[in-house]
């Protein structure tokens, strides 16, 4: 009975964790289903222990135990796996975005430069833009 | 063959680049120069800045060569550059032989590089490391269908073709930017090829050497090889 009761206050911590987390926006939902699920699934299992042990034997587990943790071990993997893919995807997206920073600020530079300098070329409709040099040959 | 612009990835710099810049000025006053500051904290942009004589793109953080040469092919190709000359800020490539590179992107070589170890010059590397970069070049040879001797090189010309290219594509992972590059450049069906110069001494700073480092560098090399191998990649580049 104990252990029922184990079972599924721990499942019953992960809903609600998962849900708090939901609430307060710090998961998104494509990563949270996952966790719902699980906690679900743990919580079914303990309080219907037949279901567990009906479900290793038709898979051919002699100790239902080790049903449980060939999937705890499988689903930690491809969530291991999934999280490096996503983790790919942003620092791709980091780099794109440091990029763009980097010519954004040169750009931003030079319009302010040119803004800010006295303007004797203003007559010419397309001056090339003062390359923000003195010491540059003129070309 | 139109503008070239040169592409300067420095990370922390400061030191050996007016020299650099003094250089291009005198040797090469017509062609534009962009210095990227990849995430440096020694004032980097700040002395291009004053020097005044090249523009300035600053990497909110390091990311690496590759990522520093992204942002310079970019560049070239949102303001209108053909071709783009990687050199490096440390003063080891002759601002001279940057022409002699374009020429042979005018000769219609796609990627030019600035070999070491190809007759001209007195660099020597430690045995180890040589061992490695001997067995790069090699395999590059072979994917390239060419003969090269030095594939880890950070002078190169780049023709408009590669610009395209890798103004969309350009790894920014380690020795993306020379291995991967490559690899990727010959999949895409431009042609490489080398130009054989002098290197000079470093400026400023020490070339890290030893057994362990060169092992470890070697074992990078051959997975970011095997790895640029196998990516399936779009790999046409529009006419």
């Amino acid at each position: 009975m104990s252990t029922t009761l184990v079972g599924v206050v721990a499942g019953l911590g992960v809903l609600a964790f998962t849900v708090e987390l939901l609430r307060r926006r710090a998961l998104r939902e494509k990563y949270a289903v996952l966790w719902l699920v699980l906690a679900l699934a743990g919580v079914l299992f303990t309080v219907f222990p037949a279901l567990l042990f009906d479900l290793s034997s038709a898979l051919g587990f002699q100790v239902p135990a080790n049903l449980v943790f060939a999937i705890a071990a499988l689903v930690l993997l491809i969530v291991g796996m999934q999280l490096s893919v996503e983790v790919g995807h942003l620092e791709d997206r980091s780099q794109r975005l440091a990029e763009e920073v980097a010519l954004l600020h040169h750009d931003l530079e030079r319009l302010l430069a040119e803004r800010d300098a006295p303007q004797p070329h203003a007559s010419q409709p397309h001056a090339p833009e003062p390359d923000d040099g003195d010491d540059r040959p003129t070309d | 063959m139109g503008r070239a612009l040169i592409v300067v990835p420095a990370w922390n710099e400061a030191e050996s680049l007016p020299s650099v810049l003094s250089e291009l000025r005198d040797l090469v006053p017509d062609i534009d120069v962009l210095v990227v500051d990849d995430g440096s904290t020694d004032g980097t942009a700040e002395v291009v800045r004053r020097h005044g004589t090249a523009d300035v793109a600053s990497l909110p953080f390091n990311v690496g060569v590759g990522g520093a040469m992204r942002v310079g092919f970019l560049y070239a190709e949102r303001n209108g550059y053909d071709a783009v000359v990687q050199v490096d800020a440390d003063g080891q490539h002759d601002p001279a032989d940057v022409r002699r590179l374009l020429a042979e992107v005018e000769r219609g070589v796609d990627i030019v590089i600035g070999a070491r170890f190809a007759g001209v010059g007195s660099y020597r590397v430690g045995g180890s490391r040589r061992l490695a970069m001997r067995f790069l070049a090699f395999s590059l040879s072979r994917i390239a269908s060419t003969n090269l001797t030095d594939v880890t090189s950070g002078f190169r010309a780049n023709s408009p073709r590669s610009v395209r290219l890798f103004a969309r594509d350009y790894p920014p992972e380690y020795l993306g930017d020379t291995i991967e590059s490559l690899v990727l450049a010959s999949r895409a069906g431009l042609s490489i090829g080398q130009v054989p110069v002098e290197l000079r001494e470093r400026r400023a700073g020490r070339p890290s050497q030893s057994v362990a480092k060169s092992l470890v560098y070697l074992g990078r090399a051959v997975l970011v090889l095997w790895l640029a191998v196998l990516h399936a990649r779009p790999s046409e580049v529009e006419q």
